[in-house]
């Protein structure tokens, strides 16, 4: 239908959006070609698209012949409790700062944003220090209250947006048709947070993924080795084993996918539409 | 019977003084309006009688029970917001009947009251619709249903219409009107429209910075207002107003009276006449308004406002020509240096 109107504006919108989206996915690209690629052809074919032989080995021996699930493993349950719990305390105190006039407000506001203002390198010591004394020094649960302390305040934030989006006027509507504060909150406003939480949780659960800071230095033993820090046992003194790296990297794609893929339909719906005035 | 007491009701945000002592009786299946200007504090004191913002100091009182410190919930009241504020997850039927779900009413009850609320407002055939899939008037409507389902004590609107076109607006408030007529509940309406106040209400309370400035039927408002702020406020246009002193007026000593400061007419009680000496004001017409029913003439008389004047009909007199006012001793309306009205004029 568009297309007698004008062509050029929106070939060229898609031109620079195809050129955006090859620009993103290059690396991928480039990961996954480097992870079927054999071992011997890596430097020799190193610049070519695709090698001119293809193999799963690198996967097959990431699998079996080294500690890649036990790495992942961990890094699931982390993630997992970081998102899980960072998003539980960020909704609470979205909401608290989003409906409620308290004593302190903006002082609690601006510790939150001040916590953000650190580089981690500086606060990593002390972060050490308190959690040898609380004796969570290579737990996985000492990784996930670290994790979670850090994300709250981003989280927290992202969250108000999302009750600041929703018209105070329904929950007040919900009180007056019968609801206590908690079942409008649970009745009327929860299921309009959906968006919000899936945003929430899926970027708390990829920041818990990819962080490799406080892992490798809460972290010692092997069998609680997040993915990350697993990832450079693949960096041998002498060597590099790019294939094997590039192929536990496709691997450890995979859950940050699913968990998008499973969020986005919560994502994408302006679930408040129709609400208020129209 | 007094279905809301409200005693000396005072509300403060912080050091702001929102409510001055408001003391007011709303009768059982009366209509009332709180009408006002923008902040004046109408819709506060709609919210603190749903019990969605607390009273700082005074009694709310629903017939004999204090209620200030009861849950919204509690209260047995419903509310149809400005911004209707429907369930978007939930379709009509659900938003209907939510507050019956919210009460754990049988199922064939729940179905029996949506069904009997959608047939009065004609939503019979939008019932599995979202609020997404609903014009500005449907919305409206299921807004209202939501209240009528409920079969409550007290409807509260705040400023229900103010979102809806010109035509759906009229639409809506005969609507509103019958429903009132139908159901005989006490309903308590915040507006800053002054027709709506006028067609719709019983009693009219004009507020005005947080406090009462009136009450009483809407002809009694509109024929005699106690100050100037009601005078002003209620009437479109609006009364003109004129300084005892100002050299265009030429009143004969029989309509004035020592201690008016200010005299206020209608446009629509002036006679328009000649310009000569027996008119009670010139002046020189500056802007000229045809309605087809009505022409309005906005006379400049060296004052800073124009005298507006109201005449029925098609009147082809034209910009630029000079004419003069008359009006009767009845239709004047003289107010004190305090701006408060004078009544004795009126009775003698």
């Amino acid at each position: 239908m568009q297309k007698t109107a004008f062509p050029l504006g929106a070939t060229l919108r898609y031109l620079a959006i195809a050129l955006y989206v090859l620009f993103a996915l290059f690396p991928i690209y480039w990961l996954i070609k480097i992870a079927v690629t054999p071992d011997r052809l890596i430097y020799t074919e190193g610049t070519q698209i695709w090698p001119s032989t293809f193999t799963l080995d690198n996967f097959v021996s990431v699998l079996f012949l080294t500690d890649f699930l036990v790495y992942f493993k961990n890094s699931m349950i982390v993630s997992l409790g970081t998102a899980f719990f960072t998003t539980l305390v960020a909704t609470a105190a979205g909401y608290a700062f989003s409906r409620f006039h308290f004593r302190g407000k903006a002082i609690i506001i601006a510790l939150m944003l001040i916590t953000q203002m650190f580089p981690l390198l500086m606060i990593i010591a002390p972060i050490y220090k308190i959690m040898a004394g609380l004796r969570l020094l290579d737990s996985l649960t000492g990784l996930i209250i670290v994790y979670t302390a850090f994300n709250v305040p981003f989280a927290t934030f992202l969250m108000q947006g999302f009750f600041d989006g929703i018209p105070k006027d329904l929950e007040e509507a919900a009180m007056i048709d019968g609801c206590t504060r908690f079942t409008a909150l649970r009745k009327v406003i929860f299921p309009l947070t959906l968006p919000g939480l899936a945003a929430t949780l899926g970027f708390i659960f990829t920041a818990a993924w990819s962080e490799l800071l406080f892992a490798l230095m809460l972290i010692n033993s092997d069998d609680k080795m997040t993915f990350p820090v697993g990832l450079k046992t693949f960096v041998s003194k002498f060597a590099v084993d790019w294939g094997q790296m590039m192929a536990a990297g496709t691997l450890a794609l995979i859950p940050s996918c699913l968990f998008f893929i499973l969020i986005q339909r919560f994502l994408v719906k302006g679930l408040t539409a129709g609400a208020v005035k129209g | 019977m007094t279905a809301i007491t409200l005693n000396s009701i005072n509300k403060r945000f912080g050091p702001v003084h929102v409510l001055k002592d408001i003391s007011l009786e709303f009768n059982k299946g009366e209509f009332v309006v709180l009408v006002g200007p923008s902040g004046c504090g109408k819709s506060t004191l709609l919210r603190m009688i749903a019990g969605l913002e607390p009273v700082s100091a005074g009694d709310m009182i629903f017939g004999d029970t204090r209620v200030n410190d009861l849950e919204p919930r509690d209260r047995d009241i419903a509310m149809v917001f400005q911004s209707y504020a429907l369930y978007p997850h939930m379709d009509v039927e659900r938003n209907l009947g939510f507050s019956l779900e919210l009460r754990k009413r049988a199922a064939a009850e729940k179905k029996e009251r949506t069904s009997h609320a959608a047939g009065i407002l004609g939503l019979d055939k939008l019932l599995d619709r979202f609020p997404r899939a609903l014009s500005g008037g449907q919305r409206q409507r299921v807004a209202m249903g939501r209240a009528i389902v409920r079969d409550p004590q007290i409807f509260l609107f705040d400023e229900p219409l103010s979102n809806l076109d010109a035509a759906l607006r009229i639409e809506m408030r005969i609507e509103i009107a019958k429903l009132h007529r139908r159901l005989g509940t006490t309903m308590v309406y915040v507006t800053h429209d002054q027709v709506e106040a006028m067609t719709l209400a019983d009693r009219i309370v004009v507020m005005n910075a947080g406090q009462v400035e009136q009450v009483g039927t809407p002809l009694d408002l509109y024929s005699n207002p106690a100050n100037l702020f009601v005078a002003g406020f209620l009437g479109s246009p609006k009364m003109n107003f004129v300084a005892y002193d100002d050299p265009a007026l030429n009143l004969p000593s029989a309509l004035t009276n020592p201690s008016a400061q200010t005299y206020g007419i209608r446009p629509e009680h002036i006679k328009v006449t000649a310009p000569d000496k027996n008119a009670h004001l010139v002046g020189t017409i500056d802007v000229v308004e045809r309605l087809g029913s009505d022409t309005i003439f906005y006379i400049n008389h060296g004052a800073d406002k124009p005298f507006v004047v109201r005449v029925p009909g098609i009147d082809r007199t034209a910009i630029g020509e000079k004419i003069g006012c008359q009006f009767q001793p009845e239709d004047l309306h003289l107010f004190d240096q305090d701006g408060q009205a004078i009544s004795e004029h009126k009775n003698g």
